[in-house]
């Protein structure tokens, strides 16, 4: 079996299932006075400090979340309230229009019940964000924003999007800047305090660590209105009892990962274009989607003309090799990537498309089984045909 | 795999048989939203989920393939313009025709499948002759008889030498959370099963009269045609009893003059029944059992076979057949009544006029 989804979840590193068995077989609830709580929340403030420190933050920045979706919808709609009943009059989300449903569902759905406006930023062809669309947007309404929106990478495409560009405009008008850098973290180097992003979204599960943990690295000074209420736990800004062995294993994978980051992007990123070579060789009209170069190490994403992806999907899955169209699913129902319409790809191209992620388990014999079953896969898949409206 | 007991169980069988299987679940609602909800439908997400759920029991893989556009032009569109023309359409019959026997087996063939295997309760016999099921109230082959020689040669029905209630014990035993589902009975897409406020919003509001068959009297007014179907007897709202106090049925749609016309029980006899577009299989002047509704009563019949149509003539009248039903031709078998071949149902004679 060849496993080419990292970028949905990658395995869990031997040492954060270790970290994560060890602390599971102690007990203590780290907002505890008694000896067990202590011990316990020395462990939380340890493994604190360790994320803080690997990704240039503060340790009170670090605030524990439930996964990666938690994070993008505290820092939108958190960061939204609080800067909202600061200034009625900012009620105005600048967001991309490549972000993960966790953003986008979450500016549409302040769109829909909070009176939010909406400036969705377009992307050029290989899918960053047109920085001259944000500073349009900020002259012209730079008093009613409330925030801005752009994931540090895509996670359909792999496309880095021009971070510093971004925020030193954001700066300019003083508006805070979330990220998401799910798929970015371990894959590219991160400072949060250099980077001068007001919010970070970070999560466990792509890049070793456990599914269901995750973070907002959330500035100091910046406000966010909690979306759960409760015990306060986390800056008050997120409570809900703390998931000591979740947060200790999460911890681990991401020391780990981040410290092998440069090793991980030679050698990742060395599979990745041989990937990419040979998908192109067997598959000469196959078109390789995203940036060139500004692009996740691990990220490999192509549209097969003629293809219907679910259908590569199915075959290739027959074949044992685990892949992803990358696409949005309600009921299973794949709808055409609005990362790859952003793109300005026809409808067509969007339902071909199909990425193959890389990461730290992966290696040539993947590449192998993938070479050697696409053609065949590709050649079924387009006698099937696309599945579209009078297409017969 | 509709979320349901039959495909589920059909799907285990199938295993079991030695195939390699992969199930589907067709995505048949533009707005999954407004298709019928809950257990007993055929296209929602909690069906979705059932019918993923219990490929996992099986161990198959599970694939939701979205067919709502084809669905959609092929069978909800075919059944609102039936209508319209004055005909009582079957969409489960399109259903199987167009969409799990074309475009779902068309596709199936080309990512290098051999068969579509369903849950239908029907027979296929070694020389891949339709058959009815063992369970004489939940046969199903009528809706089945569409199929031509070479969709059947593609199709397998598992399920058709047991009964309702032993595949629901054989899901029982598999593990199969869906042994108690109920089934589903009415068409998937119309949400609450109100088929005449369905069509009324698509085909608007038509006024039209209600007209004694005999004499010709307007007995009433009707909001549009579409809404009956040969042999109706409710909803009539003809203030007047007819002069012998005897209940009026509907006897003929004229979808032309938008007229309704009614008369008595006697008048629907038919006593003959012509078919198009036939799809026949046996000798072309037979003796057979003919079937003219899904769960209908059969009825002896001399049946003669043509290039472009069948003729039933019916061994005893009987009431109430509407066109673009599917006439069903029958040849008795100890073990599962063949199908010799079906039709589209054009008209019929009747044996009486009303007088």
């Amino acid at each position: 079996m060849a496993y080419l989804d990292h970028a949905a979840t990658t395995p869990m590193l031997p040492q954060a299932v270790e970290a994560y068995v060890s602390a599971a077989a102690e007990v203590g609830n780290a907002s505890s006075l008694h000896a067990a709580g202590r011990c316990a929340r020395r462990k939380v403030e340890e493994s604190r400090e360790l994320i803080a420190a690997v990704l240039g933050a503060r340790p009170s920045e670090v605030i524990f979340t439930g996964g990666g979706t938690e994070s993008d919808n505290l820092a939108v709609k958190g960061i939204f309230w609080a800067r909202r009943s600061a200034d009625p009059a900012r009620t105005r989300v600048i967001a991309s229009s490549v972000e993960h449903h966790a953003v986008l569902d979450s500016v549409q759905w302040l769109e829909a019940h909070e009176g939010a406006t909406v400036s969705w930023l377009p992307v050029d062809a290989d899918g960053r964000v047109r920085v001259d669309a944000l500073r349009a947007e900020l002259d012209a309404h730079a008093d009613e924003v409330a925030l801005i929106s752009v994931m540090w990478a895509n996670n359909e495409v792999g496309t880095l999007q021009p971070v510093t560009e971004l925020t030193a405009l954001a700066a300019e008008y003083g508006i805070p800047y979330h990220s998401d850098a799910i798929q970015a973290v371990g894959q590219v180097p991160i400072d949060f305090a250099g980077s001068g992003v007001a919010a970070l979204t970070v999560t466990g599960h792509k890049l070793g660590g456990p599914v269901g943990m995750g973070a907002l690295l959330l500035g100091r000074d910046v406000a966010a209105t909690p979306l759960l209420h409760g015990g306060g736990q986390e800056r008050d800004v997120r409570s809900g009892t703390l998931d000591v062995p979740g947060i200790v294993a999460f911890a681990t994978a991401m020391e780990t990962s981040v410290k092998a980051q440069p090793e991980y992007a030679l050698r990742v990123g060395a599979l990745r274009d041989d990937l990419v070579n040979r998908v192109l060789e067997a598959v000469p009209d196959a078109i390789f989607n995203g940036h060139p170069t500004e692009r996740l190490a691990g990220n490999a994403h192509f549209s097969f003309p003629g293809c219907e992806g679910d259908a590569l999907l199915l075959l290739l899955d027959a074949a044992g090799i685990a892949c992803s169209t990358g696409s949005a699913c309600s009921a299973g129902v794949a709808q055409p990537s609005h990362v790859l319409l952003a793109m300005c790809a026809d409808d067509d191209r969007a339902r071909s498309s199909l990425r193959f992620s890389l990461g730290h388990t992966s290696t040539k014999a993947d590449i192998d089984e993938l070479v050697a079953a696409l053609p065949g896969a590709v050649e079924r898949a387009r006698r099937a045909g696309m599945n579209r409206p009078g297409a017969r | 795999m509709s979320g349901g007991v039959d495909s589920a169980v059909a799907a285990a069988r199938a295993v079991d048989a030695g195939y390699d299987v992969t199930g589907v679940h067709l995505a048949l609602a533009r707005n999954p939203q407004t298709y019928r909800s809950g257990a007993r439908g055929c296209c929602t997400l909690e069906d979705a989920r059932d019918a993923r759920r219990a490929a996992d029991v099986i161990g198959i893989p599970f694939y939701v393939w979205d067919l709502a556009d084809r669905f959609h032009e092929d069978v909800v569109d075919d059944f609102v313009a039936e209508y319209a023309a004055g005909r009582t359409p079957n969409p489960c019959v399109r259903c199987n025709e167009k969409i799990k026997f074309a475009a779902v087996l068309d596709r199936a063939m080309a990512l290098g499948f051999d068969a579509v295997v369903t849950g239908h309760h029907a027979r296929l016999d070694g020389q891949g002759r339709l058959r009815r099921s063992v369970d004489a109230g939940k046969d199903q082959s009528y809706v089945l008889a569409v199929l031509t020689a070479e969709q059947l040669r593609h199709s397998m029905f598992p399920l058709g030498d047991t009964t309702k209630a032993g595949v629901r014990e054989e899901a029982a035993r598999r593990g199969l959370a869906v042994a108690d589902k109920p089934d589903s009975h009415d068409i998937c897409f119309i949400a609450d099963g109100d088929t005449q406020g369905w069509l009324r919003e698509r085909l608007g509001s038509a006024p039209g009269e209600i007209v004694d068959a005999a004499t010709g009297e307007v007995l009433g007014q009707h909001d549009g045609a579409y809404g009956f179907t040969v042999g109706q007897r409710k909803g009539l709202r003809i203030d007047r009893p007819a002069p012998d106090g005897r209940p009026r049925y509907v006897l003929s749609i004229t979808p032309v003059s938008n007229t309704v016309t009614v008369g008595p029980a006697e008048a629907l006899e038919v006593s003959t029944v012509y078919g198009q577009r036939p799809l026949w299989t046996g000798e072309p002047r037979v003796r057979a059992e003919i079937q003219l509704r899904a769960h209908g009563e059969v009825i002896p019949a001399s049946v003669t076979a043509s290039a472009d149509g069948l003729v039933a003539a019916l061994d005893r009248p009987v009431r109430g057949v509407a066109a673009g039903q599917a006439m069903v031709a029958y040849q008795p078998d100890p073990d599962g009544d063949i199908v010799l071949g079906s039709a589209t149902i054009s008209h019929a004679e009747r044996l009486a006029t009303a007088a």
